[in-house]
């Protein structure tokens, strides 16, 4: 995986640039070698780069004074919620400041009865639901990270998480946010209001990853609790029968808040790891609906019925907390069991529900001809992917194997009528690859919308679009400085 | 001109020398400023994908909205968004397209709960003023492969380009329906039973006040939605929210149909003299900014956050409203203050500038604002 070029002249200007940005923010800016090494990387550990500094505001204002200052230098940005990016969206470049928003993480405000929370964008997805929780409310997108990752990488990514088959990724739960441009400038989009009076910019803001502007606040489309929640597990002989009754389910009219698959190598894994009790087939199904106790007991009668009348091999209730509890055991250990035996790397491609099963057979063909085992774990209802690809991190050439075989499944993904990323983002990861799912006019499109926002591509610069594609606006900017 | 396929489209749009007016159906001429040669989308029709098991539709966009709700509704499916038919507010006539659906972000009473029109969208195709091909998004339900071109263009009003595909998630009909009703609140009364029927865990999918009910009296309308045990358990743990005002369930399917349509179609404005102003707010501040506005008539729906006004004509609704986290459109009647609500400066420039890099000519839709 390729990064551009450091910039020579940014790299020289490094004492002048740090006193600066020092002279704007006393007390945030981190320029020592050894401690911007705590930035070098995020969740996607295989890629480490130190950057030239690290910036912390505390407010808006301070936001603007540090973009000003590198946008007058020439100087790249990346922006960092919390760091627990999949695809590497907060990987630096040695001639790039990291904006950390870490230490923006307030409540600014709650609002019951028009059901918003407002915040700084650091705070933890799951402190947002802590902050209302309380009262009854929570907030709905649930990315696994949750407990760590920032409400700013979630919008910047459009996370989603396990129960967005009902609620909707965060797109569908923001309504406006505070933003700095990278001129300085502070623009509102939204608000506590439902729709945009003009282009729905909000709409394209979400999901940019970092490369349109630095989003500082955050309004938050908050709901009340359910009653209740249960699970119910379901055991198959067959991806393919598995496949077939989470379609069912769907078209019955039930709506699921969670329908979650896993494939016969991820069961074993997780059962030799957290001993859930799960039967050993060849796919599971969880299924999670939510309501009164009456409620519940109504729509898993007819997830049973839709179930049944596919042969499973194994059908457990929930009958109360501690059962629930179990069932959700293994799923929630899954990607812990597979570190616990391999180093891995986790896919997201995401694919129309109907090619589920000829997919999971592909995967399972591909498998053999790399050589390395796939475990499957995912979102079925909506077709959100996740294979997990083992290999020896230790054994030369096993990564750039696994990264070639994680590349096939992607573009398996796509010709099936899918897409490369439904939840974690492009980011450096799934860069080189946009071109198999969009044609150069589609992305020429998109970057218009950057050469907007951002006419110096300071912002991000080297995510998303395949480096080939970005270089002449890339180095325009560079040019012109 | 009346294309027949894309490549046309995009050749028409690259020929083009003036400007020119997309037209699905021309049931909603909100902003038409009437100026340009006129672009119909009818020769791009037809449903191209229906997968029930997987909950999406791809059409074209001249396909008639009826046609769609004909097919979803055969497989006991529809569009949950709820699109409001806009011939009766505005007096036109003509078929509604699921391209103009798309293109003006048309959403009904659902939209509180579930989602607006772009919330279900999932994939467009275009042709941007300069006559390029352009696709964003795709078929399905999860999709973060670069930006979302998608939200951008829904409720672009065919400023950005002219839809040439769109897809959509559907969703499934509920078993059945119910209405909790509270007669006789006032104005502010109804925008906090609303927010706590909103507030409730009962799913509440539409949230309306009308405070010139059928009967002339106000009412205040909260709906249930989903499996028969279901509605029946929520409609009476919601109406014990109210038990100490006038609140009673309406369960007979086509009268709670015929109550949200005509909510959904704002139809005590419908054939009504006046101006129509479209006011999108916090919903709680709604009663405060129609005090202000002193309208003839208005309908509360999105529990308050859309607020439906009759004036009289030529009024100058934001002039009267002041500032107010939201916007007013006046979606039927004549004035010299702009139909789109103005942006502030910045985003105003962002506007101005999007619509330069998709229409460098300003060809599309030249009379809407941006």
């Amino acid at each position: 995986m390729q990064m551009p070029e450091p910039n020579a002249g940014v790299l020289s200007r490094k004492a002048r640039i740090v006193e600066r940005l020092n002279a704007v923010l006393p007390g945030g800016v981190i320029h020592e070698e050894a401690e911007v090494r705590a930035y070098e990387c995020d969740a996607l550990t295989a890629y480490r780069c130190p950057p030239l500094a690290v910036v912390l505001p505390s407010t808006t204002e301070e936001v603007a004074a540090a973009l000003k200052v590198c946008r007058a230098e020439g100087v790249p940005v990346v922006p960092r919620g919390a760091g627990t990016s999949l695809a590497g969206g907060s990987l630096p470049t040695a001639d790039s400041v990291i904006l950390g928003v870490s230490r923006m993480n307030e409540v600014l405000e709650v609002d019951y009865d028009n059901r918003f929370i407002r915040v700084q964008t650091g705070r933890t997805n799951l402190s947002v639901t802590g902050a209302v929780a309380e009262d009854g409310f929570f907030y709905a997108p649930d990315p696994s990270s949750q407990l760590a990752c920032a409400i700013a990488g979630n919008i910047a990514m459009n996370s989603g998480g396990a129960h967005c088959l009902k609620y909707g990724v965060t797109t569908n739960n923001l309504m406006g946010v505070k933003m700095v441009l990278m001129d300085g400038t502070v623009v509102e989009l939204g608000g506590a209001h439902l729709d945009a009076g003009g282009l729905d910019l909000l709409g394209v803001v979400c999901g940019s990853e970092g490369q349109l502007g630095v989003v500082t606040e955050a309004t938050l489309r908050i709901l009340r609790q359910p009653e209740g929640a249960r699970p119910v597990l379901i055991g198959y002989s067959s991806n393919e029968v598995a496949g077939a009754c989470v379609s069912d389910i769907i078209k019955a009219g039930v709506l699921p808040v969670a329908i979650e698959f896993m494939d016969a190598p991820c069961i074993r894994a997780t059962e030799d790891f957290a001993k859930a009790g799960y039967p050993d087939c060849e796919a599971l199904l969880i299924v999670e609906v939510e309501g009164s106790d009456a409620e519940i007991a109504e729509q898993l009668d007819k997830i049973k019925e839709i179930a049944s009348r596919h042969d499973p091999v194994e059908l457990r209730e929930a009958k109360d907390a501690d059962e629930a509890a179990r069932i959700w055991l293994g799923r929630k250990s899954a990607f812990g069991a597979m570190g616990n035996i391999n180093d891995y790397i986790c896919l997201d491609g995401t694919i129309p529900v109907s090619e589920l099963p000829y997919v999971l057979r592909r995967i399972g063909e591909m498998s053999q001809e790399f050589g390395l085992e796939v475990a499957n774990v995912f979102h079925a209802g909506d077709g959100n992917m996740h294979p997990l690809i083992l290999f020896n991190a230790n054994q030369p050439g096993q990564l750039e194997t696994c990264e070639a075989f994680g590349a096939e499944i992607l573009k398996l993904c796509v010709e099936v009528g899918g897409c490369l990323t439904g939840e974690h983002g492009v980011g450096v990861e799934k860069r080189d690859l946009m071109g198999h799912q969009y044609a150069p006019e589609d992305l020429e499109a998109q970057m218009a919308v950057k050469d907007v926002f951002d006419p110096q591509w300071l912002l991000n610069p080297a995510k998303v679009f395949p480096l080939g594609v970005t270089e002449a606006r890339r180095t325009a900017a560079l040019a012109a400085e | 001109m009346r294309p027949g396929s894309e490549a046309e489209l995009a050749e028409m749009v690259r020929q083009a020398t003036g400007p020119l007016r997309v037209r699905g159906g021309g049931t909603r001429t909100i902003g038409d400023a009437g100026a340009g040669a006129v672009l119909e989308t009818g020769g791009l029709a037809g449903v191209t994908l229906h997968e029930p098991g997987a909950l999406t539709l791809v059409a074209r966009p001249g396909t008639p909205l009826a046609e769609v709700e004909k097919l979803l509704d055969a497989e006991g499916q529809r569009l949950a968004f709820e699109p409001m038919d806009h011939r009766g507010l505005l007096g036109t006539s003509g078929t509604s397209t699921i391209g103009g659906v798309v293109a003006a972000n048309v959403s009904g009473p659902r939209r509180i709960q579930v989602g607006a029109c772009r919330d279900f969208l999932l994939g467009v195709r275009f042709v941007d003023g300069t006559g390029a091909v352009i696709k964003n998004g795709g078929r399905v339900m999860k999709n973060v492969t670069g930006y979302d071109l998608v939200k951008l263009l829904a409720g672009s009003r065919g400023t950005l380009g002219v839809l040439t595909e769109v897809s959509l998630k559907v969703l499934p009909k509920p078993e059945a329906v119910a209405s909790v009703l509270i007669d006789g609140l006032d104005d502010a009364g109804a925008v906090k039973a609303l927010a706590r029927g909103l507030g409730s865990p009962f799913d509440v999918t539409g949230a309306a006040h009308l405070p010139q009910g059928p009967d002339g009296a106000p009412v205040t309308m909260l709906r249930i939605e989903g499996f028969a045990g279901s509605v029946d358990y929520r409609s009476v743990q919601l109406a014990a929210l109210f038990d100490s005002m006038a609140v009673r369930v309406e369960r007979d399917p086509q009268a709670v149909a015929t109550t949200w349509a005509a909510v959904r179609d704002v139809a005590p404005m419908q054939g009504a003299a006046g101006d129509v102003w479209r006011i999108s707010c916090k919903p709680s501040d709604a009663p405060g900014l129609v005090a202000r506005l002193e309208p003839r008539a208005v309908v509360y729906d999105w529990g308050g956050g859309l607020v439906w006004a009759l004036t009289s004509e030529g009024t100058d609704a934001r002039a009267r409203l002041g500032a107010f986290d939201g916007h007013a459109t006046r979606v039927r009647g004549a004035g010299t203050t702009p139909v789109f609500p103005p942006e502030p400066g910045p985003v105003a420039a962002l506007t101005r500038a999007i619509r330069a890099k998709f229409d460098p000519r300003g060809i599309l839709a030249a009379g809407l604002p941006g």
